[in-house]
């Protein structure tokens, strides 16, 4: 059966020693293939856990990274004083930003002059996004003096056109099934060969918040939101989680108390997450009177919800600081705080930044507690503040998740993706910090 | 139990030492069980005092109530008095920390922090305060590695770590660590048990020399050791004191059968 059975099976008739005999070797052999059968166990396992991954990421890519492009075309803008600024003042403060909108439609319907019906007009402007102007006020806000001028802008297309030529919908499926029908078709056939049609890196999607337009959608609200919600959360269960560590392992009495509190401890890392929403809730909203949906909230949850763990690792962390350390300190005459800060913590800090970081991870990717606390609001600026109205990654991928648009299908997808960024990122600082503090003796 | 220091009369070397540390019926209790029995013992000023005896006898717990480093273990409990030049270190009024600096120890495993060599003999200095300027600093991690016997070997690498020493070579650098604070008395808990006959050999004559200047009480397992290295030994038998005296006379002529038993190698 194997190398190192065989010869020896060979030998076996010539002994009847207990250990070479027919017998032994029968074990000896069962014993081999009982080893081998685990490791290919083991093998299986793994290549399970590396397929999943994989289709995992695959459905992801396939699905999200369109998202990052946005498909263009040009338009040559008349931008007219007369219907931006009605009121005459000359100044941005006095423009109706409403009308931008209006600039970019004359545009369209300067370049197919044939078009003129009421009903083949809306059509026509179901080319263009219908949040052009925004784009457009975005570049008068930079250059002002473009009033009164006529210029040549690139700016994002509709939807349903993305979605066409980013190839999310069949060109040759019958009309009553695509958001865009045949005449709407030939006309960007048209600008197609005109050459005003081009495909771009999708740079909205990082500069711009959450909208109900999949073109001006983005992840620069809900990611400063989940960077300001991680920093409070980090400032809240990090001492807190470290300090209740040192409590317990170094200085606690061993009684029914201390007990029951590590019980409860690692009760509480097992508490579904939503029950820490509903904490936060009842106690920093409706007792405390704290703002909804704000960053402060959401982080003094989520530390609630990661602070067993960080105490859990930190407590593992110190227990692994071997004792003939702390009699070296002590027995040098330094106190048992001394012993504690000069030798036992930096020693376990490895371990500590290890458990946090991956406490901080998990809490980035929690969803449902921020539910709990209204931070599913539809908050269309970053916030600016710990205070102020705002979303987190996870959250905006449920929010995007539920809805229709072909669009935002893809934005989720793409979301799913920058989340994933960040928690590799969070994870291969934890490996790069444990690297740097370890024992390097 | 008889009064053990009266009952044998100060060697040569002793003789004219004034008294060091006193220990009076100390007892000590692990929760319920009492693992001494009340030791009587006196350790004579720049003497080596040995302490032997099978494992489980209590020497190193006697040891360890020295410098109060059972403080550390919540369930013990020291009853009796052990005095300093006089003073009753379990008095309340007594700072723990002062304690240690007087009286540093060595343990019978070497642990050197993880740290430079350097940082591992400042450490006690820096943190009673002994000196603040780096040539005092460098002063004492010369002398207290000399004293150790580390110099030669460790000067031009002060900055690596002492962990990445050999076992005796980090042995000797507990040793210097505990000199650089200059203590009074230094306890040693077994510290060859993890070394080998070369690196025991050179923390022997080390211990010899260090005699000079410190007050050195030993707790060993090797009965040649303590032959070789002390001037009186104490012989533990399961909590009591059996027999404390000249190490010469002790290894020659004991008195009681326990001891003649041990160190004969009938039980150990």
């Amino acid at each position: 059966m194997t190398e190192i059975a065989e010869p020896m099976q060979a030998a076996a008739p010539m002994s009847t020693s207990r250990h070479t005999g027919e017998a032994a070797m029968k074990r000896l052999r069962q014993r081999y293939a009982a080893e081998r059968r685990f490791k290919i166990y083991g093998i299986l396992a793994i290549t399970f856990a590396c397929a999943m991954l994989a289709i995992l990421m695959f459905t992801l890519l396939k699905g999200g990274v369109s998202a990052f492009w946005q498909t263009e075309m040009r338009l040559e803008i008349l931008i007219d004083p007369a219907t931006i600024d009605p009121q005459g003042t000359g100044t941005p403060a006095g423009w109706d930003r409403g009308a931008f909108q209006t600039l970019v439609n004359d545009a369209l319907y300067r370049d197919f002059p044939e078009v003129s019906g009421r009903l083949e007009k809306r059509d026509l402007r179901g080319l263009v996004s219908p949040v052009a102007g925004v784009f457009l006020g975005k570049v008068l806000d930079k250059n002002p003096a473009l009033v009164g001028q006529t210029v040549e802008l690139w700016l994002p297309t509709s939807d349903g056109i993305n979605q066409i030529v980013k190839g999310g919908i069949d060109r040759d499926l019958p009309e009553a099934q695509r958001p865009i029908n045949d005449q709407q078709l030939a006309w960007f056939s048209q600008l197609e060969q005109r050459g005003d049609v081009r495909t771009t890196f999708n740079s909205t999607f990082f500069t711009s918040s959450d909208s109900n337009y999949p073109e001006l959608a983005g992840l620069l609200g809900a990611a400063v939101g989940t960077l300001l919600t991680m920093l409070v959360t980090v400032a809240i269960s990090l001492p807190i989680g470290v300090a209740a560590a040192v409590y317990l392992e170094e200085f606690a009495p061993k009684n029914k108390l201390t007990d029951l509190i590590e019980v409860n401890i690692n009760n509480l890392a097992a508490v579904p997450s939503i029950v820490f929403g509903l904490l936060g809730l009842a106690v920093f909203l409706n007792f405390f009177g704290m703002p909804r949906s704000a960053p402060l909230v959401g982080g003094l949850v989520l530390g609630l919800l990661v602070l067993p763990t960080i105490i859990i690792a930190s407590r593992a962390a110190l227990k692994a600081v071997p004792p003939s350390i702390r009699e070296a300190a002590l027995g040098m005459g330094a106190s048992r705080l001394q012993a504690i800060t000069h030798h036992v913590l930096p020693l376990a800090m490895p371990g500590i930044m290890t458990g946090t970081i991956i406490g901080m991870a998990h809490a980035v990717g929690e969803t449902a507690p921020l539910l709990m606390i209204g931070m599913n609001a539809f908050v269309t600026q970053p916030p600016t503040g710990l205070l102020d109205s705002s979303s987190v990654l996870p959250v905006q991928i449920f929010i995007w998740a539920d809805k229709p648009e072909r669009g935002f299908v893809e934005l989720t997808s793409a979301a799913i993706l920058v989340l994933l960024a960040f928690l590799i990122t969070m994870n291969g600082a934890a490996i790069w910090l444990r690297k740097k503090f370890e024992r390097r003796w | 139990m008889m009064d053990t220091t009266t009952m044998t009369m100060p060697t040569e070397t002793t003789a004219t030492q004034p008294v060091k540390m006193s220990a009076k019926t100390v007892k000590v209790f692990y929760g319920e069980k009492r693992a001494l029995h009340g030791v009587n013992v006196d350790i004579y000023q720049n003497e080596v005092l040995a302490m032997i005896g099978p494992s489980g006898c209590g020497k190193s717990t006697f040891l360890r109530t020295l410098n109060r480093m059972n403080d550390t273990i919540d369930i013990c409990r020291v009853e009796g008095q052990i005095l300093l030049d006089g003073e009753d270190i379990y008095d309340p009024r007594l700072d723990v920390v002062q304690l240690r600096a007087r009286v540093g120890m060595v343990f019978q495993k070497p642990n050197p922090f993880p740290k430079s060599i350097y940082e591992n003999v400042i450490y006690g200095p820096k943190l009673h305060g002994l000196a603040t300027r780096k040539d005092e600093f460098d002063a004492i991690v010369e002398q207290s590695l000399k004293r150790a016997g580390l110099w030669n070997e460790v000067k031009d690498r002060l900055h690596e770590p002492g962990t990445g020493l050999s076992g005796g070579q980090q042995q000797r650098l507990c040793i210097a660590r505990a000199v650089a604070v200059s203590p009074e008395v230094i306890l040693m808990d077994e510290p060859c048990s993890a070394l080998d006959p070369i690196a025991t050999a050179h923390i022997e004559e080390l211990i010899d020399e260090l005699r000079e200047s410190f007050t050195i009480a030993i707790v060993t397992h090797n009965m040649q050791q303590a032959a070789r290295v002390s001037q009186r030994t104490a012989f533990f038998h399961l909590g009591d004191l059996v027999e404390v005296g000249p190490t010469e006379e002790i290894f020659t002529n004991p008195r009681d059968e326990r001891t003649q038993g041990y160190i004969t190698g009938r039980y150990g």
